[in-house]
């Protein structure tokens, strides 16, 4: 009782000084950014699941190769160059798929979860303004899980180009083929660059769209989001007997421009130069995009105000 | 300037009219207690004021539009809506972080202080704390915001009687310093009777009741009368009549307390007889919702 009794002349001057620290608007994204990452552990637990399956078959093929592969090794460089790199392609893609089916349940759990379990009257409670939030909100799947993957694939793919070097070194082989095939800085940014362009930038019109379903949905968020898509596609379908809809979904799934170039090789195969980031920056289509994005996440911005615990 | 003031405050969910032209004024420094049967308006009146929810009407929370200024007015409000609504996965710890990061009116040292006199370790989740700790903590944290007005919805609301004391025990010992104003509602009116400095009733969307505790304490006398003396006190018209073993209990307003003492025993009557007189009074609640 005597140190309250001792706090409390104390107390003015506390606030005043309170009073005078003025929190920068980014501190406080940047604490709200952490907070769902305390919050959804799935970010980067699932992508690091991935690469450690991956890691583990790719052990036992580098341990025990087949004699398929034995025979393809002995093959044209081509052939080679294309067995010795798979993999690491299909690490990427692996990882790739995992982080955006993460996103697509992050988005729509984001704005819904806090309504379900009424935590979001204690965020509320907060001097944390619903843009702040949705912002740090919309930032897991635009900016934290492209760099998550590109960050985790890349480490994967060095220790998988480690590993084979082992191998090849104990078995007393040279591994300049190794090498020359795999090549991993050109790899990285490759990556990166698809990352940015499709998983962040392209991709952004429908995390937007998912982000605001959670806002708005009371339940079976992931219903509503596919619901309505589906039955523009089959209004269109019986009104005007065509398919812009599902096409234009298609077509944005898919990647757009870019997204062609990754699928139709493999991402070393083609040199960086194949890609045109100019015209990607200048296409409709990724700005067209952005703006539906940024208007899903304003709708979803102006929803939160309204919405309570479900 | 007064924390809260509204005119003709009015909140209706489809043709549900939850607020109907509510006027009140709560001045710095108090401690309120709004008290209202189920579906009375508490709530929303707590929305509202909390910026949680749009209304019609005047409405002003320390000089604040609390729907359009929500966000700048949370750095002087605080409040405690309902019991756990503390995230389920978050780590004791990880709150403190939080608030830290994002309040520039939070003490952590003193929210530090008040959790270690509890048994709230830093790493549980909240998930892992009863529901009594978990009200301990959200109150640690709350204290620790040097905030102005401080508001409780059924803050004690399923918790045993030991933290339901312990709750206000600390609120008043620990926080109240007379220039913070604290807005409460809750069912158990007698846990509160001791703390509070006003008192108001609220029963569909309306202000039934409003007055001060000195004032309740000096205008409302209860008499235990006798059988034979019951004829003499009704003559004085009580507000409120009610039959208990052995004779009746009458609930006066502004009635002369010697008068009254010749009938029988005299005492202040506790909130909660004063909310069942005050409710079951028509002629009354009419009158109190002019005055």
């Amino acid at each position: 009782m005597n140190s309250q009794s001792n706090a409390v002349p104390e107390s003015p001057l506390e606030s005043q000084v309170a009073a005078a620290a003025v929190i920068p608007e980014t501190r406080r994204l940047y604490w709200s950014v952490r907070r769902e990452l305390w919050e959804s552990r799935s970010i980067y637990i699932a992508p690091l699941a991935a690469a450690a399956l991956i890691l583990a078959g790719f052990l036992i093929r580098t341990i025990h190769p087949s004699d398929k592969m034995r025979a393809a090794l002995a093959l044209d460089p081509a052939q080679q160059h294309k067995l010795i790199e798979q993999p690491y392609n299909f690490a990427a893609l692996l990882i790739m798929m995992t982080t955006f089916i993460v996103a697509v349940f992050y988005c729509l759990d984001a704005l819904h979860g806090e309504r379900r379990d009424r935590s979001i009257l204690f965020w509320k409670s907060l001097p944390v303004s619903d843009l702040t939030t949705v912002l740090s909100k919309a930032s897991i799947p635009l900016v934290v899980l492209p760099l998550v993957t590109f960050g985790i694939t890349v480490v994967t793919q060095g220790i998988m180009l480690m590993l084979s070097s082992a191998v090849l070194l104990g078995s007393g082989q040279s591994v300049a083929t190794l090498w020359t095939h795999v090549p991993l800085w050109q790899m990285s940014l490759m990556l990166l660059y698809h990352l940015l362009a499709i998983h962040a930038l392209w991709y952004a019109p429908i995390y937007g769209w998912l982000l605001l379903v959670s806002g708005w949905a009371r339940r079976m968020a992931f219903l509503w989001a596919a619901l309505p898509l589906l039955a523009i596609g089959i209004v269109e379908k019986i009104a005007f007997n065509t398919s812009h809809f599902a096409a234009l979904l298609g077509y944005r799934m898919s990647g757009g421009p870019e997204g062609a170039k990754f699928t139709a090789g493999s991402m070393s195969m083609d040199p960086l130069t194949q890609l045109s980031p100019g015209q990607f920056l200048i296409s409709p289509g990724l700005w067209i995009g952005l703006a539906v994005a940024a208007l899903f996440l304003a709708a979803a911005v102006r929803l939160r105000r309204y919405r309570g615990p479900i | 300037m007064a924390c809260i003031e509204a005119r003709g405050l009015r909140k209706a969910y489809g043709t549900t009219i939850a607020l109907d032209g509510i006027n009140l004024r709560v001045e710095e420094g108090r401690i309120l207690g709004l008290i209202g049967p189920n579906g009375a308006g508490k709530t929303t009146a707590l929305n509202v004021i909390l910026g949680l929810t749009p209304y019609q009407g005047e409405l002003r929370v320390l000089g604040r539009n609390p729907w359009t200024e929500r966000y700048q007015l949370m750095r002087d409000v605080c409040f405690i809506a309902d019991v756990a609504v503390l995230p389920r996965w978050m780590r004791v710890s990880q709150a403190l972080d939080y608030v830290t990061g994002v309040h520039p009116r939070f003490d952590r040292a003193k929210a530090e202080g008040l959790l270690a006199k509890t048994n709230i370790k830093r790493t549980s989740r909240v998930r892992e704390l009863s529901k009594g700790m978990v009200t301990q903590l959200h109150l640690a944290m709350v204290m620790a915001i040097d905030a102005k007005l401080l508001v409780l919805d059924e803050p004690t609301l399923g918790l045993d009687i030991l933290y339901r004391k312990q709750f206000y025990d600390s609120l008043l010992n620990d926080y109240f310093d007379r220039s913070r104003t604290i807005l409460v509602t809750t069912h158990q009116v007698e846990e509160i009777q001791d703390i509070l400095t006003d008192l108001m009733f609220i029963d569909r969307g309306r202000i039934v009741f409003d007055c001060s505790m000195e004032e309740m304490e000096s205008r409302y006398v209860e008499v235990m009368v006798h059988p034979e003396q019951a004829a003499a006190a009704r003559a004085l018209k009580p507000m409120h009549e009610r039959q208990v073993f052995g004779g009746s209990i009458l609930l006066f307003d502004r009635v002369d307390r010697e008068q009254l003492a010749a009938l029988g025993d005299v005492r202040t009557p506790s909130i909660a007889d004063l909310f069942v007189a005050v409710m079951g009074n028509q002629a009354y609640r009419a009158q109190g919702a002019a005055g």
